[in-house]
This record gives C-alpha cells, structure tokens and sequence, in this order.
C-alpha cells in the first residue's frame, strides 16, 4: 500500500498527518422516522455505538431491522430524525468523502471497463491521475482482477462486478470502507470466496470497515466485533467481540469453537429466519 | 444480414407492382408503372435533386433545433420539479395541436421561407426527444448518484460522467423517432405555403396528374427518413456499444 495520500486536505488512514484522536465513528441517539403518506416507520430508535480505527464491524439482522439505514446514516446518505454522527472527530452532516461505500449491487457504469470504473472514483475527486493508476493497478491485483481490467461490467460475472466495486471504494484510500450487504446477490461459493478476499484485504491494511448483513456466517467470519439487530423499531439487541485473533482460513476458523458459539448465539438471537 | 428479409418484401413488393401495372388492371395515372417512375428520375434528374436539396435542409435544421431544444428542456425539468409543472402541459398542448392546422400560421408570421417548415418539422420532432430525454435521465442507477455524493463531485460533473451517459440510449431512441418525422414535418411545411421542395413537387405533380412524379418524390421523402434513422443507428454503435439493446444483436 502507497503510504502517501492524494490531497492534501483529506488525510488518509495509513499515512500522511495524524489522525484526530478517538473513536473513527461516533453514533450517539440516533432515531431515524420514515413518513409515507399511509404510514410511519420507526427505522432506527436509540443507537449508540462507537468504532474504534482499525476495526471490522458486523451489523447482522433481519430484513427491515434498519441496519441499512444505520449504515447511510453514519455515510452522511440519510438523515437521522434525531441524535448525531461523528465520523473522525467531525459531525456527519451530509454525504462524507472520507468513506467508501459499496452497494448490494455493484453499481457500475456499464459503458467503462473494469479499470475506468475503479478509476471513476479518482475523476470525481480529481486525484492526480498518475497516482490513482498505480493504486488501481495495485486494487486490482490485491482482488484477483488481474486479467479482466479491459473487460466491459456486463461481461463479468457477480463476484467480479463486484471486486470491481470494491476497488472503486478503496482507491482513495478512504478512512472507513462502508459495506452494505456487499455479496447478499452472489451465489453461496463466490460469497465465501470475497469473504475471505475481504478479510484478506482487511488484514493486509488495517483499516476500519462496517460491514452489513443478514449471514451469520459472513458476520461472525469477517469481523472482530459484530452487532446483532432487532426490528421495529430498529435497535441493538446484543454485541459480541469476535475472539479469533490473527489471520483466518476459511475452513478452521468455521470449525473453531469461538466461531461456532458465536454463530449459534446470533442465530438464536435472529431467530429461525437466519442463514 | 438481416437486411435480407426487408430488401426481400421490397422485391416482392416492386414484382407486385410490376404485375399490377403490366396487366393494366388499373389506369396508369392512379398507380404509374415502375418505368413511368424511373422515367421521372431519369427526365427530371436536376429538377428533383434541387428540391430534394430544400426538403433536406429543411429537415436536418428541424432535426438539429428540436434534438438540442429537446434535451435542453429534458434536463431543465429532471432538474427542477416547478419548470417541469410548468413546461409539461405546454409542450403535451404543443404535441396534440395538429402540426396541419398551424401550419398555415407559420406561413402567416414567417412567410415562404424556410422557417416555417423548419418550425413544423421542430414541433414535430421536439416530443420524442424530451419524452425520451426525461426518461431516460430519469433512469439513471439511485446509487451511483448516492456513490457521486460521496465523491464529492460537483452536479455539472455527475451529470456529464453519470446522468448523461446513462440517458444516451432512451435518448438515441427518441432521436430515432424525431429524425422520421422530421422529414414529415418538414413536407407537411411544404404543403402548406411553399414554392420548393418535395413538399411542393407531389403538390405540383398532383395538380398535373403526374402520378409518375409523384411516386418519384414519394421515394425520395422515404429514403431521406431511412437515411437520417440510419445515421443515428450507426450513432448509436459508436456512442453506445455497451448498452443492452445493441450487445444482443450478434
């Protein structure tokens, strides 16, 4: 990974000036209240959690328990109807540039290649143009992509649409990659192989990233801390930290005891509806 | 090719032609033969390439107004909701109005010109364009606009890279139906106070009988729309490749 970030004003994760101190995210009393013309949804009611720098965060519940909309709230994409986001020491308060969001869907622009995708997200911003191909080209080896750079979005299968996705998120080095329920289209094989990508991403940088989903083995493997969901109205039922230090294979870590006792923790607390 | 089927129809269609006027079923001066109306491209070559020349220009310029003023409308009212309430009910007026009865007013305001067949062959063209431009800007993916405002990036910058890319092939359609009638437009123009143009020769031709001549002019208006409709076909294979509608035709 480049140590050195590409504005000067955005202070990227690994590098460049320091970091404020504290917390990466800050969710402090957050309601969120949807109004439609026949009804009201009570999203969101309460949340209070704090992200440490360098942490894997997994949001697990059911559908409509309102861990999407927690995740746009702490990416500056909605509202809350009431309480506060802090995001690196300063109040959300619209869209942030200092995340990566990736979406359940890959989202790309059908009519660029792979590379001129990941490279979007540079031209937006108007990083220098050298810098941001030398930090695509390193994306797209760290994610397998290798080989499909030149490839049009609708000649790449799910998973690789969405490594592609991946990549546009990381390239400006964000502070706080933002994952909400990035492999739920993906078949059950491709989904534990970006699993471990992801992990394996996450290892190699250290980096913080919240990660959304309704898998409870998703959410236990990937992450080092995980937050399980009730609905209506949407809250914290209960939090778990995932005690399997170090790097994880695949295989082990699903047939170590931790994992299992975790796994079938959340399973009860979501339910019989869970996979 | 698939050209092959409609040139095939086209064949059987001339050899029907041919029989029908052969056989002299019907009087040469309601369908003229096939030979009479090459007889009229061939004595009056100069005659009808200086007419079809107006009708052209008159359409391209018609074509060209209503594709910018179009889409220019398009995105002022995907931008703001009060200049669509306000724009759309005009222009839905404009578009039921038949272009026939107005004509003669432009006729009125704007003489013999060529404005104001430009301007029926504008008003005809102008309702696909910003039909298709409306949904077609409106079609573009909610999270890619929601992954631009974490960029950062500026609306001039998202639409350009984003919104406007992601129209282009509703909007290629619109212009397709825009271009045809176009060239209607600009015809029904003609008729209405003209003393050149296509639009004036089948009125010429009429009043003399010439059935020949007519069919002559007919011909011409039709491969006029088919050439315009072309060229925004082969447009669309440069602008765009990667769209649904043209990756399937292999």
């Amino acid at each position: 990974m480049p140590t050195r970030t590409a504005d000067g004003d955005r202070r990227g994760p690994r590098g460049g000036a320091a970091r404020p101190q504290g917390p990466m995210v800050a969710v402090q009393g957050v309601d969120v209240t949807f109004r439609t013309k026949s009804r009201t949804v009570h999203a969101l009611s309460g949340i209070d959690m704090t992200i440490e720098p360098g942490e894997f965060l997994s949001i697990a519940g059911p559908s409509g328990c309102g861990k999407s909309t927690l995740l746009r709230v702490i990416a500056g994409l909605t509202e809350p109807s009431a309480g506060q986001v802090t995001l690196r020491g300063t109040p959300v308060v619209g869209p942030r540039r200092d995340v990566g969001f990736v979406f359940q869907r890959a989202a790309l622009l059908d009519w660029r290649t792979a590379r001129s995708n990941i490279l979007f997200q540079a031209e937006m911003r108007g990083l220098p143009k050298a810098w941001a191909r030398k930090r695509a080209d390193e994306l797209i080896e760290m994610t397998g992509l290798t080989g499909f750079e030149n490839a049009m979005p609708f000649e790449l299968s799910g998973g690789m649409q969405q490594r592609v996705s991946l990549c546009r998120a990381l390239l400006h080095e964000p502070d706080v990659l933002l994952m909400d329920e990035p492999f739920g289209a993906l078949d059950a094989l491709t989904r534990e192989n970006m699993n471990v990508e992801l992990r394996r991403v996450w290892e190699a940088t250290g980096m913080t990233v919240v990660l959304v989903t309704h898998s409870v083995t998703e959410a236990v493997y990937l992450a080092s801390r995980a937050i399980v969901m009730g609905p209506r109205p949407g809250r914290v039922i209960e939090e778990f930290t995932v005690d399997i230090p170090g790097h994880r294979e695949y295989e082990p870590t699903l047939e170590s005891p931790e994992f299992q006792r975790l796994s079938a923790r959340v399973r009860e607390l979501l339910g019989s509806g869970a996979d | 090719m698939a050209a092959v089927y409609p040139a095939t129809f086209l064949a059987l269609l001339v050899v029907a032609w041919f029989a029908v006027t052969a056989t002299e079923l019907v009087e040469p001066y309601i369908i003229p033969s096939p030979g009479d109306t090459w007889q009229a491209f061939a004595d009056y070559p100069d005659y009808l390439w200086e007419h079809t020349l107006v009708t052209t220009g008159e359409t391209i310029a018609g074509f060209a107004i209503a594709g910018v003023v179009g889409v220019l409308f398009a995105v002022l009212m995907v931008y703001s909701s009060t200049l669509e309430k306000t724009f759309y009910p005009l222009i839905l007026f404009a578009q039921v109005i038949p272009k026939i009865a107005i004509a003669p007013l432009f006729v009125v305001w704007l003489g013999f010109g060529a404005s104001p067949k430009i301007l029926v062959a504008v008003l005809m063209a102008f309702f696909p364009v910003v039909i298709s431009g409306i949904s077609g800007l409106r079609s573009v993916d909610p999270e890619l606009l929601e992954l631009t405002s974490t960029m950062g990036a500026s609306p001039v910058k998202t639409f350009w890279k984003v919104r406007f890319p992601a129209a282009l092939p509703e909007l290629l359609s619109g212009l397709k139906v825009a271009a045809t009638l176009a060239v209607t437009g600009a015809v029904v123009g003609e008729f209405v106070g003209a003393n050149s143009g296509l639009g004036y020769v089948i009125l010429q031709a009429n009043g003399n009988l010439d059935t020949a001549m007519l069919f002559a002019a007919l011909i011409i208006m039709s491969i006029l729309g088919i050439l315009l409709f072309a060229v925004i076909q082969v447009a669309e294979m440069f602008l765009i490749p990667w769209h649904a509608s043209r990756r399937n035709r292999r």
